[in-house]
């Protein structure tokens, strides 16, 4: 179990959370509001990076921008002793950006697996779940596909900095 | 919707995308990545993010190992109150990401709280505000996560 980040480790997380100084030095720049030497700094976030709790330092494009307008979330009711098997299956395909297991919601909602496709137009999409639907076969007791229509937010985390 | 990007811009987007370096000067590290000067790169940058191009630029944090929690949840809005439920539920910092869909679960969000604890807080506060019933859908395996894109 991973130990909880100690005081400084929060207060960079604070610090960056709505992104890095888009300054030359932006490690010095984070230093001087923590009062900390740019040397510490990068080896806090190296040490983050090494332990997974950042996956990665870099720029998250907004996919519409990019020209990805298609966005299905394809979702599968899929038999639970076969689950890990086959979502790690779909997670290898190229075009899933996510792949989960999540709880069903009966009777609302009796999908299990969450799989994210991205395309730059629909037709790519619904090729791609075609072959979901084709690599799942019989284990697979239905599914459905959800675009999205609309971004309504898109910030990312917050914690507290009070 | 689709921006105008040259191919320079593509270049860096595709760079940044898989890593920012851990360096003093590390536009100088970037810029010789995708052939360009320090301050061009970083003028680019700026631009890209006030333009919304990019939505986040700097780390990507695992929210639970660092104590913390993400969920993934829905409702069923109304199509005639949609943009005051849509305003009511991005108001809460919880609210990290939301997106219209198409179906009759037609809202999705990401919650993201700094305990575990705290969705259960963030769901109450949502259907107090909506008075529709959040459906919750933590995740039980991740099997992959990967968000890069060609630019």
């Amino acid at each position: 179990m991973d130990s909880l980040p100690d005081d400084l480790d929060r207060r960079l997380v604070i610090a960056t959370q709505a992104g890095l100084p888009l300054v030359a030095r932006p490690y010095d720049a984070l230093a001087a509001g923590l009062g900390v030497t740019a040397e510490e700094v990068k080896a806090r976030l190296a040490a983050m990076l090494a332990s997974g709790r950042i996956r990665r330092i870099g720029a998250v494009p907004n996919h519409y921008a990019l020209g990805y307008t298609a966005n299905g979330m394809s979702v599968w009711d899929v038999d639970d002793a076969r689950i890990v098997e086959l979502g790690e299956a779909v997670g290898r395909l190229d075009f899933v950006t996510h792949c989960y297991e999540r709880p069903r919601v009966l009777p609302d909602w009796p999908y299990n697996l969450f799989a994210m496709v991205h395309g730059r137009d629909r037709q790519t999409v619904l090729a791609g779940v075609a072959e979901i639907s084709r690599l799942l076969g019989g284990a697979c007791r239905g599914h459905d596909l959800l675009f999205s229509t609309a971004i309504l937010k898109k910030t990312g985390l917050r914690i507290g900095g009070g | 919707m689709t921006a105008l990007l040259d191919a320079l811009d593509r270049r860096l987007i595709n760079t940044l995308q898989d890593g920012f370096p851990l360096v003093d000067e590390p536009w100088r590290v970037v810029a010789e990545a995708v052939g360009s000067t320090p301050e061009e790169v970083l003028e680019r940058v700026r631009r890209l993010r006030e333009t919304g191009v990019l939505t986040r630029f700097g780390p990507m944090f695992q929210i639970e190992r660092l104590g913390g929690r993400f969920v993934l949840a829905a409702l069923a809005v109304p199509e005639a109150r949609f943009d005051k439920v849509a305003a009511a539920v991005n108001a809460l910092p919880e609210v990290a990401h939301n997106y219209r869909r198409t179906h009759r679960l037609n809202m999705w969000f990401v919650l993201a709280t700094e305990t575990p604890e705290g969705i259960a807080g963030a769901i109450a506060k949502i259907e107090a505000a909506t008075g529709l019933p959040v459906f919750a859908f933590p995740k039980h395996r991740e099997f992959f996560v990967d968000m890069r894109l060609q630019a």
